[in-house]
């Protein structure tokens, strides 16, 4: 089991916080918009991310978690 | 399984060879009449009912059919997945094909509206729904409505309600979030999933979308068996397909060829090309161009398009003569996408108007190498970003030209010449001003 961020990009205006919040995770692309690294969340910046996730104007991210990794 | 039985009982043969859908079009352009459909393939067999509902879905999923829309997802387990929810479902026949070069759900509607329409209540009927909807442009819209009242008259209903819903013909219009999001009062724009249509969809009921040729190819199934259906094609990807070919070649239209057939048969039979070929883009606008020799020898299947980074997409394929350039063909067709992005997701917004830009400037050699550098950098980082698949499928489209049209940019950058000579472009773009999505 683990966690994903996922963006709406439907939702996502590209505040920006996100990626300031995780840029280990997250980067911006020239328009301001997040680029999520698909990769599950490391247990070592889980806080992080639901801080990310969190401080979203838009509601656009989430965490998604994924079924159990066999 | 390979012979139905007409309603006085004679037996009516399976279709030999091909064409197997597009046999019965008739000569005057007018839709095929019931009557004729019904005579031609013999009667709609009954799937509502246990027995006949298992043989239905186990026939369908023997037949490996794919979907005929451009994903090619396994019908069998399309019709599962609708199957396992709760609720009694709806089942909506996609007919926006809101691709420019792609006709031939066009013409399966206006010309064989029944072939299609027996399909939607088939599976209907088989899933238990009692609705079913058929969202079509203007072109098809008359043809489809007529044939619902045709049948009916004739009281072929098997429990379901079939009507027609006039969509708007837009590029993105016809993904399928986008059509139930227009069924829904919506406008025709593509939704974040999940949900997917199958969970929640038309009200809110679990619902099955389905392309016109899917569902004709299902009409067929029923009747004549699965091992009818897999004697043409490939042992992967079974059946018949319909493609439409455009460009430089004699007879334009929309063919039938079993999957697998070499893309050179398919260029003989539409009478051969006009002129000099230089590539082939395949699968559509969110398709491949591929070099005209590796192109001809190709099988048309996916199996046979990957090694050469192609797919069969959609199945519209356009012939691009050698006299034309197929940078400026490109740049002028993804400016077109870049304009039918829904305007939903920022990086298919800013990213898809960047593209195109850069692609501009490639193409009127205006600083080739600084739009080189840019352009590679975004086409890298676009795929997966949008609610749908219109970012990823013009990346497709332009790294495709980049690669199979290098030596034209080179030819453009280092020298600042342009070996297209021809006037008119090649690739089509829609002729009217689009329908509105709402």
């Amino acid at each position: 089991m683990s966690d994903v961020l996922r963006v709406n990009p439907i939702a996502c205006d590209g505040h920006g916080l996100c990626a300031e919040i995780v840029p280990e995770l997250i980067e911006l692309d020239e328009w301001g918009y997040p680029i999520i690294s698909g990769k599950p969340v490391p247990a070592r910046l889980e806080k992080h991310a639901k801080r990310a996730v969190a401080a979203c104007p838009a509601l656009a991210l989430q965490l998604v978690r994924t079924g159990p990794v066999t | 399984m390979s012979v139905a039985h007409d309603e006085r009982g004679t037996r009516v043969a399976a279709p030999a060879g091909l064409p197997r859908l597009l046999a019965g079009v008739r000569a005057d352009g007018r839709p095929v009449t019931l009557e004729a459909h019904l005579r031609r393939y013999g009667p709609l067999p009954e799937t509502r009912g246990r027995q006949s509902r298992s043989a239905f879905l186990g026939a369908v999923a023997a037949s490996g059919l794919q979907g005929r829309g451009g994903a090619g997802f396994p019908t069998a387990r399309k019709l599962e997945a609708v199957d396992a929810q709760r609720g009694t479902p709806v089942v909506v026949v996609n007919g926006v094909e809101g691709e420019p070069p792609s006709s031939k759900d066009k013409v399966l509607l206006a010309y064989l509206p029944h072939l299609v329409l027996d399909g939607a209540v088939l599976a209907a009927s088989a899933l238990g729904a009692r609705e079913a909807i058929v969202a079509v442009g203007r072109t098809a819209h008359a043809a489809v409505a007529d044939a619902i009242a045709e049948r009916r008259r004739a009281h072929v209903a098997h429990g379901v309600t079939v009507r027609v819903v006039h969509a708007p013909e837009r590029f993105v219009a016809g993904e399928e979030t986008a059509v139930v999001s227009f069924l829904n009062g919506g406008p025709a724009k593509p939704t974040f999933t999940p949900p997917r249509p199958y969970e929640r969809g038309v009200g809110g009921a679990p619902t099955l979308v389905q392309n016109p040729e899917t569902l004709a190819h299902l009409a067929l199934i029923a009747r004549f068996g699965p091992s009818w259906f897999r004697a043409v094609g490939t042992r992967d990807e079974p059946g018949s397909v319909l493609v439409t070919l455009s460009g430089a070649v004699r007879r334009p239209g929309v063919l039938e060829v079993a999957i697998g057939t070499p893309l050179h048969e398919l260029v003989a039979q539409a009478g051969g090309a006009t002129a000099e070929l230089s590539a082939f883009l395949i699968g559509g606008y969110f398709g491949s161009w591929l070099p005209a020799a590796d192109a001809l020898a190709a099988p048309l299947s996916n199996a046979g398009l990957a090694p050469l980074k192609g797919s069969l997409g959609a199945r519209a394929i356009v012939a691009l003569p050698a006299a034309s350039c197929g940078l400026l063909e490109t740049a002028r067709i993804t400016r077109y996408l870049a304009a039918e992005s829904a305007g939903q997701c920022g990086p298919c917004v800013h990213g898809l108007a960047a593209i195109s830009e850069d692609m501009v400037q490639i193409a009127r050699r205006n600083d080739v190498a600084g739009a080189r550098r840019v352009i590679e950098r975004r086409l890298g980082q676009l795929e997966g970003r949008g609610a749908c698949r219109h970012p990823d499928g013009t990346v497709r489209f332009v790294a495709s030209a980049l690669r199979v049209f290098a030596r034209e940019v080179e030819l453009h950058a280092v020298h600042g010449r342009c070996s297209g000579q021809a006037k008119q472009p090649v690739l089509p773009l829609p002729a009217r001003r689009p329908d509105a999505l709402r």
